[in-house]
C-alpha cells in the first residue's frame, strides 16, 4: 500500500475530484452501496472518505479524495450522502458544489461557531470556540396556500421524549409535507474523542446513545482493536455477543411496548414495557449495569461474567415474550393500524440509506452480523428476517423475528462459553494507525472510524443507525395523515441522541 | 382476537410496593464508588488519574470526590491498589444541596430552609412533572420512561407526567444543556406556575460531566435554573429517581450528606 496507514477490511481507491461523480455512478452500477462519508485533516491535508459495501463480499470499498476541501456534491447521484455532506459543511467547513439541499443541518439557523469545530486545525484547537446563537425557525422552501396550516411541534413535546422539532404542513388530516428539525442535542461527540487516550475512551462511546451503549462500546473497541491488530480471546467474543444481544432484546421489547401504546393497546403497551424492565433487571444482575455499561474495553472485557446459566434465567422471558408477540399478532385492531401505514419502497430505502429493521422490512437483505461478521457471530447460527412490503406491519414483523433470534442467540452463545481469558494483552503501538469497527445495533448499521497517533485519538467518525433512518423517515410521512403519524414513527424505532451526537 | 383485559387481569399485579416494602428492582446494579479513607495510601493519585470526568481531586494528599461528576464507570475502583475505592450499591444520591455531593471528612450541618419546606409541604401529596431533554444520551429518558412501566408504576405514589408546563409542579431536566436548548429550557421553566421545583437529573445535568468542555455540550443546569434536588447517576436508575422525587416531597429522607452515604 502506498499510504502510511490504511483502514482494515477495506480495499482503498484514491479518486481525484474530477473523477468522483463518475466513480460514484460506476460503484452504484456494480451494486455497491454507500454507507457513510466523513472528512479528516491529516497534517493540514483535507481527506474525504466514502465507505461502501459490496454485494456478497465481506470487504468494504473505500474511496478517498485527498488535497481539497471543495468537492462536487454526490447528493444528486447518491441521495443518502446529502446529510453527510451537509454535516461536513457545518462542522468541517468543507464545500460541496451543486448540493440540492444547501441548508444547515447540525448548526441551526440562528447559531454559529467559529472556527468550524472539525475544521483545519490541530487536535488541541478543538476545544476552542463555542456554539452560540438563539432560536430561529428552520429555513425551508415554504408550502403556501390559504388552506394549508403549519404546525411546529416541539422542541419540547408531550410525554417523556427526546428533543426535536417537527414541522407539519397539512390540510385537515392530510400531511402535505413534514420536516423534522433535529440536532438540538448535538454535543460534539466526535470532537470530544480528539486528543483522548484511545484505550480509555470507551466511556464516551457508551454515552453517544444510551439505549445503544453496548453496541457503541463494541464498535468503538473493534475499531481500535483493528487499528492496533489486537486479537480478542474467544470467551470475551462470546460474552460480547451476549451483552449486545441483551441490548437488542430490551430495545425490541421497548419497541413493541411503544408501538402498542400508539395503537392504544394499553395492556399490550404495559406488557412490552414490563418485559423490557425484566431484561434490564437481568442485565443489572449479570453485569452491574442496566445499560450494560462499563464492561467492554479495548482487548476484551474489563471483567469476566458468569453467564453460563443465562439460558435458565431467560426461560420465563422466552415463554412470555413468545406469548406476547403471538397475542399482538392476533390483535386485529393493532394490525389494522400497521398494515399499509408509512410505506417505504425498496428503491427509496436503498437510495436514502435506510438501515436495520427498516431496510430489511423494505426488502434489503443486509445484516452486518452475517455480511461482515465480528465478535463471535461467525460461530453462531441465526436468521436474518426480511419482508418486502415496507409498511409499519413489515417493520414490526422484522423486529418480532429479530427479537426471537436475539433470544436464540443468547441461549446459543451462553451454551458455548468455555473458561478462558477475557482480555488480550497488548501495548499501544507508536506511530499512526487507522481502524474501522462496526456493529449491527437493534436499529441497524453502526460504524466507528478512528485515526490514532501515538495512542491518542486524532479523529473519530461515528455513523449511527438513527442518523440514517431519520433521513429516510420523512419520506414515509409526506402525503399520509396525522392519525397515522405516531404509529409510523413508533414503527421506525428511532433515537435522537444517536442521530444528533 | 385475544382478550387483552383478561390477559392483563390474569397477569396480576406487577408493581413493586417499594419503598414501603418489596424489591426496588436494582439487584446487582452498581452505584457510586465508596471511599474508605482509612485504607487510602497518602500521596497516591491513581484514582485521580483514572477518573475520565475529573470527579476526584487530591487535597492535602487525600482524595476528594465530587459525586456530581461521577458517571459510575468503576474505573477508580479497578485502579486503587489499596481497596480504598470500593464498588457499592449506593445509587440513591438525590440531595438538596449541591455541596452534599462532595466527599468531605467532616460532616457539615446545613441550615434549615423553613420557607422552602413550607412550599414543599403544600405539594407533598401529588406531583405533576414536566420533563425536558436538554441534550442527554437518552439513557436518562429511558429510565424516566421506565417509571411508568408496571413494575415501578409511578401513579401509585400520586406522581404523574404532564404534557404542558402550565400544569407542572416540577421540571426534570436531563442532559448537559446544549446551546440550542438553553432558551428552550428557560422558556419551559417560565411557563410553569409557582411554586415550581427543578430536579437536575443525571450526572450531566448536575455538572455537565462528561459532556462539559468542548464546543457543544454545556455544564449542567446549575447556572441556569434554581435546582431543588441534585441527582447524579449515569443514568440514575428508576429507584433512584423515585427516591429523589420522594425526597423532594419530603416523603423519604436524604441518604447522602457530605459526600457520604448513610445506610
Amino acid at each position: 500500500m502506498s499510504m502510511e496507514s490504511s483502514l482494515n477490511s477495506c480495499s482503498t481507491r484514491l479518486v481525484t475530484v474530477d473523477q468522483l461523480v463518475d466513480v460514484a455512478r460506476e460503484c452504484l452500477n456494480q451494486q455497491m452501496r454507500f454507507l457513510m462519508a466523513w472528512h479528516d485533516w491529516e497534517d493540514q491535508e483535507c481527506v474525504v472518505r466514502y465507505l461502501l459495501s459490496q454485494k456478497g463480499n465481506a470487504e468494504f470499498v473505500l474511496l478517498e479524495v485527498r488535497g481539497t476541501d471543495t468537492l462536487p456534491s454526490l447528493a444528486a447521484v447518491v441521495p443518502l450522502l446529502g446529510w453527510y455532506e451537509r454535516e461536513m459543511h457545518d462542522l468541517g467547513g468543507l464545500e460541496f458544489s451543486g448540493h440540492p439541499e444547501p441548508f444547515p443541518l447540525i448548526i441551526h439557523e440562528g447559531f454559529s461557531i467559529s472556527p468550524p469545530p472539525l475544521g483545519r486545525t490541530t487536535a488541541d484547537d478543538h476545544l476552542q470556540g463555542h456554539l452560540q446563537g438563539s432560536y430561529e425557525p428552520p429555513s425551508m422552501p415554504e408550502v403556501q396556500s390559504d388552506q394549508v396550516q403549519d404546525l411546529y411541534w416541539g422542541p419540547v413535546r408531550a410525554d417523556v421524549v427526546e428533543t426535536g422539532e417537527f414541522h407539519y404542513s397539512y390540510i385537515g388530516e392530510a400531511i402535505l409535507h413534514y420536516h423534522p428539525r433535529l440536532f438540538f442535542k448535538h454535543r460534539g461527540m466526535e470532537a470530544r474523542f480528539a486528543g483522548q487516550d484511545a484505550a480509555r475512551s470507551v466511556y464516551l462511546a457508551e454515552r453517544v446513545s444510551g439505549v445503544g451503549s453496548a453496541c457503541h462500546a463494541l464498535a468503538y473497541c473493534q475499531a481500535v482493536e483493528n487499528a492496533w491488530g489486537i486479537e480478542v480471546p474467544l470467551r470475551a467474543q462470546l460474552l460480547r455477543v451476549i451483552i449486545v444481544e441483551l441490548e437488542r432484546l430490551y430495545n425490541h421489547f421497548h419497541y413493541f411496548g411503544q408501538l402498542a401504546k400508539t395503537t392504544t393497546l394499553k395492556v399490550g403497551a404495559a406488557t412490552g414495557f414490563l418485559m423490557e424492565e425484566r431484561v434490564k433487571q437481568l442485565a443489572g444482575q449479570l453485569t452491574g449495569s442496566r445499560y450494560l455499561r462499563s464492561l467492554l474495553c479495548v482487548g476484551g472485557l474489563r471483567r469476566d461474567l458468569s453467564a453460563e446459566h443465562l439460558a435458565s434465567a431467560l426461560e420465563g422471558i422466552i415463554d412470555e415474550g413468545e406469548a406476547y408477540l403471538h397475542r399482538l399478532h392476533q390483535t386485529a385492531t393493532h394490525l389494522d393500524r400497521l398494515m399499509g401505514t408509512g410505506i417505504l419502497s425498496r428503491e427509496a430505502a436503498f437510495d436514502q440509506g435506510a438501515t436495520g429493521p427498516v431496510a430489511r422490512a423494505s426488502g434489503l437483505d443486509r445484516d452486518l452480523r452475517r455480511d461482515h461478521p465480528y465478535a463471535a457471530y461467525h460461530k453462531l447460527r441465526f436468521n436474518v428476517p426480511v419482508r418486502e412490503k415496507g409498511d409499519a406491519m413489515a417493520r414490526s414483523e422484522v423486529r418480532a423475528e429479530s427479537l426471537r433470534e436475539a433470544l436464540a442467540l443468547l441461549v446459543q452463545a451462553s451454551g458455548r462459553l468455555k473458561a478462558g481469558p477475557v482480555q488480550a494483552e497488548y501495548a499501544p503501538p507508536p506511530g499512526e494507525q487507522q481502524g474501522l469497527g462496526w456493529a449491527e445495533t437493534p436499529r441497524g448499521t453502526l460504524m466507528y472510524a478512528v485515526r490514532i497517533r501515538d495512542g491518542r485519538l486524532q479523529r473519530v467518525k461515528i455513523k449511527s443507525p438513527s442518523f440514517s433512518n431519520w433521513r429516510v423517515f420523512p419520506l414515509t410521512v409526506h402525503g399520509t395523515n396525522m392519525m397515522d403519524y405516531a404509529i409510523n414513527e413508533a414503527s421506525f424505532g428511532l433515537t435522537i441522541a444517536g442521530c444528533d451526537r | 382476537m385475544p382478550l387483552w383485559t383478561w390477559t392483563g387481569l390474569k397477569a396480576g399485579k406487577a408493581a413493586t410496593r417499594w419503598p414501603h416494602s418489596g424489591s426496588d428492582g436494582q439487584q446487582g446494579v452498581l452505584g457510586m464508588p465508596r471511599l474508605d479513607i482509612d485504607k487510602c495510601r497518602s500521596g497516591c493519585d491513581l484514582c485521580v488519574n483514572s477518573c475520565p470526568t475529573q470527579a476526584i481531586h487530591q487535597i492535602e494528599a487525600e482524595p476528594v470526590i465530587d459525586y456530581g461528576r461521577c458517571i459510575v464507570c468503576q474505573r477508580c475502583v479497578e485502579e486503587c491498589p489499596e481497596g480504598a475505592m470500593q464498588s457499592s450499591y449506593d445509587w440513591a444520591f438525590g440531595v438538596r444541596q449541591r455541596s452534599d455531593l462532595t466527599w468531605s471528612s467532616a460532616l457539615e450541618s446545613h441550615e434549615a430552609e423553613h420557607l422552602r419546606k413550607r412550599i414543599a409541604s403544600s405539594q407533598r401529596r401529588s406531583l405533576h412533572i414536566r420533563h425536558v431533554d436538554a441534550g442527554s444520551c437518552n439513557a436518562c429518558e429511558a429510565e424516566i420512561s421506565a417509571l411508568d412501566n408496571p413494575f415501578y408504576n409511578l401513579h401509585r405514589l400520586g406522581i404523574f407526567f404532564t404534557p404542558s408546563p402550565r400544569f407542572a409542579d416540577l421540571l426534570m431536566v436531563t442532559g448537559p444543556v446544549t446551546a440550542p436548548m438553553h432558551d428552550v429550557l428557560l422558556a419551559t421553566w417560565e411557563a410553569m406556575p409557582e411554586p415550581r421545583s427543578v430536579i437536575a437529573t443525571g450526572t450531566c445535568a448536575v455538572s455537565g460531566a462528561p459532556m462539559d468542555g468542548g464546543y457543544a455540550g454545556g455544564s449542567g443546569v446549575e447556572k441556569i435554573l434554581p435546582v431543588d434536588i441534585w441527582l447524579p447517576g449515569c443514568p440514575p436508575n428508576p429507584a433512584a429517581l423515585i427516591h429523589a422525587l420522594l425526597l423532594l416531597l419530603e416523603r423519604m429522607p436524604q441518604r447522602v450528606s457530605g459526600g457520604q452515604y448513610a445506610e
